[in-house]
């Protein structure tokens, strides 16, 4: 990148003001969020105790929650429908906090219809319930296949839809995160919640791919 | 899909015709270019909110504006006629819609 030709050798590495930096050389982007950290610590707006409870708040956060949510939805049609009528309550309910989002849809999949997620604007994800996206949700070629594409990004997700199937993409452009809700696979009556929610990745909640259709190997 | 925040809020019901603006200006615009300049219809009314154009330059966000899920048909936004029933679906704020 022409930036991080222009950057190359700008950084000053400073051991003595109090915490790491990484070693190896840092990307434009990098440096100038190190750089904005330093300022906003120096100028005592943040604290370093601030940075890390975000980092082990953001990182406390994970799929899982999104995976019990589903689960509990697929054995209890009450919480389903509540899930899917006021779903921040029914996250509420199930111990996840979904409170930083502004307002939060679940979209049900089924047998005619198929939603997917995407942020073609920056990142926007339901971080409470998923946690970080993955950065191929991130990347310039997933935003822009996602809207343009669909069916080509689930193809390579391994999901093969047939044409009478409605693809539904949601381009989360403003306030609104959206969960996509995948269907049970069937033959999963035999399983137990916990083991249900194994069947839940994260993928099949962004919606680019099904539920696994078994478990996997623990 | 679940509950609006408030429905009664807007001047767009579930059903109208809507086209984007085709505008450009500088600014924390949340409307893809893409979709600028297609006609679609409302979904939803998602409700009011602060308005992220004003947010992102630490203003206050008011007045608050309607937020609306907008539909469009995949072959209305890349002139693809596939035939199919798929859609895009983008949440847009009211001042960024005229009538279709």
């Amino acid at each position: 990148m022409m930036e991080d030709q222009a950057m190359s050798g700008g950084h000053q590495t400073d051991e003595d003001h109090g915490h790491e930096h990484p070693k190896h050389e840092l990307s434009y982007y990098a440096k100038r969020i190190y750089a904005i950290r330093d300022l906003l610590l120096e100028k005592g707006v943040i604290t370093e105790k601030d940075i890390q409870d975000q980092i082990e708040y953001q990182e406390a956060r994970s799929p899982a929650n999104g995976a019990k949510l589903v689960a509990r939805a697929w054995i209890d049609p009450a919480f389903k429908a509540r899930l899917i009528g006021n779903p921040k309550a029914a996250c509420a309910e199930m111990g996840i906090d979904a409170t930083s989002i502004n307002e939060f849809v679940v979209l049900e999949n089924t047998e005619k219809v198929r939603h997917m997620v995407v942020c073609t604007l920056c990142s926007c994800y339901p971080r409470p319930i998923l946690g970080r996206p993955p950065d191929w949700y991130k990347s310039f070629n997933y935003r822009q296949r996602a809207v343009n594409d669909p069916r080509g990004v689930m193809q390579e997700f391994g999901l093969e839809l047939p044409h009478d199937v409605e693809v539904r993409v949601h381009d989360s452009t403003a306030d609104i995160r959206y969960l996509v809700l995948p269907m049970r696979p069937e033959g999963t009556e035999g399983l137990s919640e916990t083991e249900l929610a194994r069947l839940v990745t994260r993928d099949s909640m962004i919606g680019v791919m099904d539920a696994l259709p078994t478990l996997p190997p623990s | 899909m679940g509950r609006a925040v408030n429905s009664e809020v807007g001047k767009f019901k579930p059903g109208d015709r809507v086209t984007v603006k085709f505008e450009d200006r500088p600014g924390h615009i949340r409307t893809p270019w893409y979709i600028r300049g297609k006609t679609g219809w409302i979904e939803r009314v998602h409700g009011d909110f602060l308005n992220p154009e004003s947010l992102a330059f630490g203003r206050d966000g008011l007045p608050q504006r309607t937020l609306y899920l907008v539909a469009f048909n995949q072959s209305d936004v890349w002139g693809k006629s596939s035939g199919s029933k798929d859609k895009v679906l983008v949440d847009i704020y009211e001042h960024w819609l005229s009538p279709a």
